[in-house]
């Protein structure tokens, strides 16, 4: 049996506060573009403090994330960086962002030279489709990024 | 219930870096989600350190944030010195201490 | 001349083939044992690293439940000062099969019964313990621990003789549409198995790896929580866990998996 869904007629009066809100909303975010985009801003601060306010290099770090997430609450995210590790040269500290969560800090890893490798994973949780970004910064004080998105999806169905 | 696993290797050769694999129970309350009646966000609760110490020292600890997933499971690198015990530690926002350890053969 | 040109042709039948052959299509896979005819195992829908996180039993969060179970197997509990190994020893040889012929015919109430509900049975007659509620991280764990030591079995769950009127119940179920979105299971998961349902893939609908961790839940649920979620979602009144409805529609279910093995604690979306 399929229910008949009564549409009720809208009022001239509230068809005004509706469309009004909306347009005022609309030219609102269009004159302040920033407010869009509030999460990548805190995140690409969060990525300059984490590299001590230098340009971080390319290379060294291997990300391993899935292209698209089956669910974007438990993401398998692992990072491998380059590096001897012996106490003259040794990865110190692994910061993961991801650029558009309410927060940008996911994690932040602390190696020593008795880790041996600076590898490691782990599940984290991605609000929408994103980029992942590790910030690796060496005993030495250089610093290497790596970013990687991950498409996130609304499903479908699933009780 | 907050349970934990650790997997490391029956015994390693000095000087091999071999993995360890970590698994907690938890909860991992992000502090986004709303209660549906009352409508207020249900409070943050979630492990926000990890501490790997190998005989005493620490040599790999990890902070967490809200974005890390629930049961969080952790896999990191250690290399072979003396046999002993690492010892893994979670620490939650509500000072909540979880611990497990494992032990390990060097020959 | 007759190899040659022979040799050609087959060469040319080969190339056509090639070109022909579905491109990623999941029909062309062989999926080994989590296929069996054209019945596929939700595995098979699942990501890449979904399935890895099943396929590594320590990795599988759902093994904190089946710890969980494992310490319960060895705990006294209720009058009758017993514990589940009092009764059956080694569950990994005791239970080896018990998760692939549930649910059953039961004597006592003259209709179906699941294992949920046989653990609890067990608990209240044998032990005189107090009966776990349905979805209470004990009865998931226990559950799970022994349908885990099935694991690799396949599913045989019996619909003739007694179980038979239940199982004819279980298939109306099945076809019948409901709710406001007016649905039937058929609709989703036989006419549209493989297909997409907004940014999900559907699945067959299999009950071989409950119960199971899905990340939605991101703890191990029971296959009737899931009835009741797949319910709602046609904005349909759901039935309780446990009631016959379920029962029946579990039993259905099972046998639409049929040899298929079981995977629990399987981790699925």
């Amino acid at each position: 049996m399929v229910r008949k869904i009564e549409m009720q007629p809208v009022h001239r009066r509230d068809m005004m506060k509706i469309v009004g809100v909306g347009a005022i909303a609309g030219i609102v975010a269009g004159m302040l573009p920033g407010l869009a985009h509030a999460d990548a801003a805190a995140a690409a601060a969060a990525v300059k403090k984490a590299a001590g306010g230098k340009e971080p290099a390319s290379g060294k770090i291997t990300l391993e994330l899935p292209q698209i997430a089956e669910n974007g609450n438990t993401v398998p995210i692992g990072f491998d960086i380059e590096s001897p590790m012996t106490d003259s040269s040794y990865v110190k500290t692994v910061h993961v962002f991801a650029d558009n969560n309410p927060n940008p800090e996911v994690g932040v890893f602390h190696f020593t030279p008795a880790c041996g490798r600076a590898k490691a994973s782990t599940r984290m949780r991605m609000a929408k489709t994103q980029n992942v970004i590790a910030v690796a910064e060496m005993n030495d004080g250089s610093v290497y990024m790596a970013k990687s998105e991950v498409k996130v999806t609304i499903g479908g169905c699933g009780g | 219930m907050a349970k934990a696993r650790v997997k490391t290797p029956k015994s390693v050769k000095k000087g091999e870096v071999f993995e360890v694999k970590t698994l907690i129970s938890h909860k991992m309350e992000s502090g986004q989600r709303k209660d549906k009646k009352t409508g207020k966000k249900i409070p943050q609760m979630i492990i926000n350190k990890f501490v790997c110490s190998y005989n005493g020292k620490e040599i790999f600890t990890s902070d967490w944030y809200s974005a890390i997933s629930a049961n969080p499971y952790l896999a990191f690198y250690v290399k072979a010195d003396a046999s002993g015990s690492l010892d893994m530690t979670w620490t939650d926002d509500s000072g909540a201490v979880f611990k497990k350890s494992a032990k390990i053969t060097v020959t | 001349m007759h190899n040659a040109k022979a040799r050609v042709l087959a060469l040319i039948g080969f190339a056509l083939t090639l070109l022909t052959m579905p491109i990623g299509a999941s029909a062309a896979e062989d999926w080994g044992k989590y296929q069996v005819d054209d019945r596929r195992s939700g595995y098979t829908y699942a990501a890449q690293e979904t399935r890895s996180m099943q396929d590594d039993n320590f990795a599988n969060p759902a093994f904190i439940w089946v710890d969980q179970g494992e310490t319960l197997w060895s705990k006294v509990e209720g009058e009758a000062g017993k514990s589940c190994q009092s009764c059956h020893t080694d569950a990994a040889k005791t239970m080896k099969t018990a998760g692939t012929v549930y649910p059953k015919y039961d004597f006592k109430t003259k209709k179906l019964m699941n294992l949920e509900q046989r653990i609890n049975r067990c608990r209240t007659e044998n032990m005189k313990a107090k009966a776990w509620k349905y979805e209470s991280n004990e009865l998931l764990s226990m559950t799970t621990y022994v349908r885990f030591q099935s694991r690799g079995e396949p599913m045989n769950a019996a619909i003739d003789g007694n179980a038979a009127p239940f199982f004819e119940e279980g298939k109306k179920f099945y076809n019948q549409r409901r709710g406001q979105l007016d649905m039937s299971c058929k609709n989703c998961h036989e006419d549209n198995a493989g297909n997409m349902a907004r940014a999900n893939l559907l699945s067959q609908g299999q009950g071989n790896g409950f119960p199971t961790y899905r990340l939605k839940w991101q703890k191990v649920g029971s296959l009737h929580r899931r009835f009741r979620g797949c319910n709602k979602n046609v904005r349909a009144a759901p039935y309780k866990s446990g009631s016959d409805e379920y029962n029946n529609l579990e039993l259905y279910v099972a046998w639409r998996g049929r040899g298929l093995p079981i995977e629990t604690p399987a981790v699925r979306n």
